[in-house]
């Protein structure tokens, strides 16, 4: 069976551990991203006293030329809190700390994009977007085949697995229940829940959050799912076309709007910001997975619900079009619209900061403007 | 499956018999360092009434003769009680209690480098010495093969399994999630933990601590960890190099200041201290691993974040260097220093008490100073 020996590591005896009261010490999880854009990191330390808001937090640093940010010479790197939870694993008082990084120098590291999409999201606050984000992964043993598929062969083709229930459908709902009520605990935004397409791929919703909360929730989101994966003893992969050939691949759907889109008559809006994107495709592209396009590529083949990486195209209704506007957003006229390309494995401050520089800043070209 | 047999004794027969009612008796299990200057010992006793203080607890024997310690035929060794925790395993108002060893004459045994190291702190306790260790370790199956590791191969190679999450970068968690809780209950200062570079390598962190405290938290948080592995079935081992070639070591960087090094200015000490230390590298490898530098000379090599054995060097935010001065603490002006030398199986007595003799007292040459 392709879990890990640590999924079969005594929970009872865990457990009696974890009962132990520990007086008013607080461990705080401090949580960054690390050097491939894609992956997390923790480490944790103990506090004195609960912390309330994220002011409480200091500082603190890390090995980054472990992490593949920084040379052992000079590898002091710092991490600055800026997202505060409740910790489902180890429960309240004690707290997950998102955390931004910085280099030695204090300037951003190369993976941190929240810097950037903060001051973006900052110069049109009072226009209120909210995105809510749809993330698709696949559930993988640890020897990397998906979870429950046959150890040498492939599950039936794709057709009863989307929403499925039953043994012979549904691979790993567990972990799903789990992540979901980890989430609501923590107080991340989840939204919703399904079984995807493919058997072993599932899907959960974060939002509606507002700037830089889609970044922050959807990233505490995914540490949540690797936490509660690793407890299982399973893997949960965000690789945007984890089996090649005719099954589903993993996306992250976007959905965007502003104040003015939500109100009547917003349609208009959201007709002019696809315009806008139509004409900035490959800024996009380039923005939506971590390697400039390159994962995507795998994944929006024009197949499989998608739209063809070299082409943009819009409709009402449209699985198979880069944007895609609700069929309910068409009739009542105002609303928001779907961004189907960016990967499952996309950094979300990237997205979101690129849906806000082309639709409400009005850039145009292929790099992003200095301000 | 390479745990043990115990771990699959049923924890909930067990936790029936725990929590049966004890009256007002309490169960004091006293620790003890063996002669290899590396396991530790127990045994309980049961005492009438709850111990409030170190002082209400008996000196105590054990047969020397079986811990390697002794000659069959004078082997009885007294136990001094120096250090008190709560017991986390069995809970209040139980208690885990830390001794020093002496042997028959009442001299402190061979490896009872605590005395020794006590005597030197009160020279300096004016200046407030501070310290905080990293103490690192591997898990490893009862077949002796690294936890979670494949039984007849290795994992992908170090990068990914730093402060990993996720069943293929974390491989035995709950150790470190149970091991920590159990300090926190029993009092030790534990104040962080992460995962190391090597996959089922791992480390915490104790400290701050004040002189004698750090040598007590840090035996004390040792024990923790041996019985709470014991408890899953696996086995926590502080070798230095437990698996050779391209994968790391297992270290416990010493982070050191006195009051002086940590109010303004205070870089001038860290950099006189460093200057002494240069002087003395010998002593102190000796000092730093229990077999006076052989262990640390499988893991000193100058690779995987590491400096070599034979050569002192220091630097600000380097860790290829014997001495690493954070960079906070370069830019600051004061602070604290980490001597990275230290193997993991050091003894934190013999490790404190070498940096302040060369640092505090100004202590030259290979032998340490006989003081009255």
């Amino acid at each position: 069976m392709a879990m890990s020996a640590s999924a079969q590591l005594s929970k009872v005896v865990k457990r009696q551990y974890m009962e132990l009261p520990q007086g008013d010490q607080v461990q705080a999880m401090y949580v960054w991203i690390d050097g491939t854009g894609e992956g997390l990191r923790c480490k944790t330390r103990t506090l004195d006293s609960e912390p309330k808001s994220i002011e409480d937090l200091p500082e603190w640093n890390f090995d980054g030329s472990s992490t593949y940010q920084s040379e052992g010479s000079n590898s002091d790197m710092y991490l600055i809190p800026s997202a505060m939870f409740r910790d489902p694993f180890r429960k309240d008082p004690n707290k997950l700390v998102l955390c931004e990084v910085l280099k030695y120098n204090r300037k951003p590291a190369e993976t941190n994009h929240r810097h950037t999409c903060k001051k973006i999201m900052e110069m049109i606050d009072h226009q209120m977007p909210w995105f809510g984000m749809e993330q698709e992964y696949t559930i993988l043993g640890t020897d990397g085949h998906p979870f429950g598929w046959p150890s040498n062969g492939f599950p039936g083709p794709q057709g009863p697995y989307y929403c499925g229930v039953g043994a012979d459908k549904a691979y790993g709902r567990d972990i799903v229940e789990a992540h979901y009520r980890a989430c609501l605990y923590a107080g991340v935004k989840i939204c919703g829940t399904n079984a995807e397409v493919m058997p072993a791929q599932w899907e959960f919703q974060i939002g509606p959050c507002e700037g830089i909360r889609m970044g922050d929730h959807l990233w505490a989101a995914r540490f949540i799912l690797h936490r509660v994966c690793e407890d299982f003893g399973v893997v949960a992969s965000f690789d945007p076309k984890p089996i090649p050939g005719n099954w589903n691949g993993a996306g992250c759907h976007t959905n965007f709007s502003t104040k003015e889109m939500r109100e009547d008559g917003g349609l208009k809006c959201i007709e002019e910001c696809i315009d806008k994107l139509g004409k900035r495709h490959n800024y996009h592209i380039r923005a939506y997975d971590p390697k400039g396009g390159l994962d995507n590529a795998r994944r929006l083949t024009g197949h499989h619900e998608t739209s063809n990486i070299h082409e943009f195209s819009a409709g009402v209704a449209n699985r198979g079009a880069s944007i895609r506007i609700p069929r309910t957003v068409g009739q009542e006229k105002k609303g928001y619209f779907e961004d189907r390309r960016p990967s499952a494995n996309c950094d979300p401050y990237a997205v979101t900061e690129a849906l806000i520089r082309t639709c409400l800043l009005d850039e145009e070209g292929d790099e992003p403007v200095d301000y």
